[in-house]
């Protein structure tokens, strides 16, 4: 098991206008157009967000290939959601097709399609998200977005300051496995035969140093970050401080004006 | 005579809690570390020298006796955030210290803290990651480093607080002999150049070696305080509290036993060997 090859983040570092943008500005236009592609009824809609997708996926530099990648896990999801809208979708009309209890309208073909073109186009456009924008910015512009939440409590800082560190342990502790897994198998375990059972079994030796010395290196980390002043989100500054440019007020615009013309586009056709 | 920065008064220490009666952890402790100097903290395992060592920045605060940071008392609670930023601590394991994923903002973390303004950070970040060395690595992700990168970015993350004081607590422990070199450079270059009060706990002899100055802890005590070439030569005394002398005053302490006449005070390499030439050239002064 080669554990260091799992990729974490999934970002792709560059210096498009894409990566460049402020991330509120990218979770926002992100959450506008999943709104939108709900709101969407029919084929123009849908087109129009296909060819926002596209356009945006080229000026990413990020690829095709590694937009299809990343589809390749929730494929099998795609492939049942359009089974189930093709079989079960009822129509008016006469059937296209029918054997055993099995009708297919062509209602249903047009929902199978949409649902399709629905669930790759929301996953498509969060990886988008996740490819231009670094782990850490992402955090950042989270915690700024949520800042409004802490007015009813929510410890929007504690949950970004969580999300960071986790993020920052995620290699160290991978490391850490691989080392007690190779020492366990220098002692003789074995990872990789039996059924599940004993594999899941084969798992405890490895999962209980684990979680010691994950508890032990929170302690130290937490003095650590005592050493360092830190007191909470309150007083604090940062280093790398959010602007909002012209580039991310257009983008923002842009995100609105879509949604509103695939609402309009719904109600013209 | 400059000021102590550091000072503890009849400092006791016991872990609340442990079985009664507690044993002390330190046992009072009285020290004034200069402002600007070199102070190495040597001791065996369990000599309370770490303990001491958290006690210079309120993350322990004394069961009895006193600590003034700056002439601040840690107890002052109020004050807490003042006493962390003159202070700044270097610990052991560089993995679980270091915060962020990118190794400049981690160094931002502690003026982030303080409430430092964005351009200041900026400019301490950059000044930091210099003086140890490691601003071309300011993009990298600090799991990628080696282990002296690591701890010498963990340094740049106290500088960059700008402390007076940084005491590190053990801070070579875990490295290879090239982090070990690497480390111990930037400490005193930190001191040298920048005038910033270093106290070292260690257990390497050579490294205590370096210092101006040579605190012992043996039970919770202090047991010898001096410059390192004084301190050395009771190699008797150390030993006695398990501790061992750098290999050249135990070679010059072995042949002394023999009764040759060698002195005791040659520390390096280098003034061990001249002592060697000038017993075996029969006491006539002479270059090697």
């Amino acid at each position: 098991m080669a554990l260091k090859d799992i990729t974490l983040g999934q970002y792709f570092p560059g210096s498009t206008i894409l990566h460049r943008l402020d991330p509120r500005t990218k979770i926002l236009c992100t959450v506008a157009y999943i709104i939108a592609l709900f709101l969407a009824k029919n084929l123009p809609g849908y087109l129009i967000l296909l060819a926002v997708l596209c356009a945006l996926t080229v000026v990413s530099k990020v690829g095709f290939g590694a937009v299809l990648r990343g589809m390749k896990p929730i494929f099998i999801i795609i492939v049942f959601t359009a089974v189930l809208n093709l079989f079960y979708t009822p129509g008016q009309g006469e059937p296209l097709l029918s054997f055993w209890v099995f009708r297919v309208y062509a209602e249903g073909i047009w929902a199978a399609v949409f649902m399709i073109l629905r669930i790759a186009m929301l996953i498509t456009c969060t990886f988008l998200l996740t490819y231009t924008t670094s782990p850490i910015l992402l955090t950042d512009g989270l915690e700024k977005l949520l800042n409004p939440l802490k007015a009813v409590h929510v410890p929007v800082h504690e949950l970004a300051m969580m999300m960071s560190i986790a993020l920052r342990f995620i290699p160290t502790l991978i490391e850490e496995t691989d080392k007690i897994m190779s020492a366990q198998k220098a002692r003789g375990a074995d990872f990789d035969t039996g059924g599940l059972m004993q594999k899941a079994r084969a798992l405890v030796p490895l999962l209980v140093p684990l979680f010691i010395s994950a508890f032990r290196r929170a302690d130290e980390l937490a003095v650590a970050m005592e050493c360092r002043c830190y007191h909470g989100g309150e007083g604090r500054t940062r280093m790398r401080v959010l602007k909002l440019g012209t580039a991310d007020v257009l983008a923002l615009a842009g995100g609105a004006v879509l949604c509103v013309l695939v609402v309009l586009l719904g109600r013209i056709f | 005579m400059n000021d102590a920065i550091i000072k503890t008064q009849q400092l006791r220490f016991s872990y609340a809690g442990a079985e009664p009666p507690a044993p002390m952890v330190l046992d009072g402790v009285d020290l004034e570390i200069e402002a600007g100097s070199f102070v190495a903290v040597l001791g065996h395992n369990g000599s309370g020298k770490s303990t001491l060592a958290k006690h210079m920045n309120a993350i322990l605060l004394p069961s009895g006796g006193a600590v003034y940071v700056d002439g601040v008392d840690t107890r002052e609670e109020e004050r807490l955030l003042d006493i962390r930023s003159t202070v700044g601590m270097v610990f052991q394991n560089p993995d679980n210290q270091i915060v962020a994923n990118v190794v400049e903002e981690d160094v931002a973390f502690a003026p982030e803290n303080l409430g430092v303004p964005p351009a200041e950070i900026r400019r301490r970040v950059d000044a930091a990651l210099k003086q140890v060395g490691m601003y071309q690595y300011r993009e990298h992700a600090p799991h990628l480093l080696s282990g002296g990168q690591k701890q010498r970015v963990a340094i740049a993350g106290v500088i960059a607080m700008a402390p007076r004081c940084i005491v590190l607590d053990e801070p070579t422990a875990m490295l290879d002999p090239i982090g070990r070199g690497e480390v111990l450079r930037t400490i005193k270059q930190l001191n040298r150049a920048s005038g910033v009060t270093v106290v070292l706990i260690t257990h390497h002899m050579d490294e205590a070696a370096q210092a101006d100055r040579l605190v012992v802890m043996s039970k919770g005590k202090v047991v010898a305080d001096g410059p390192p070439r004084e301190v050395f030569q009771r190699v008797e005394e150390l030993k006695s509290v398990g501790l061992t002398v750098p290999e050249t005053t135990e070679l010059l302490w072995q042949l002394r036993q023999e009764g040759l006449d060698v002195p005791l005070d040659a520390l390096s390499d280098e003034e061990c060997a001249q002592a060697l030439y000038r017993l075996l050239s029969g006491g006539k002064e002479g270059e090697l």
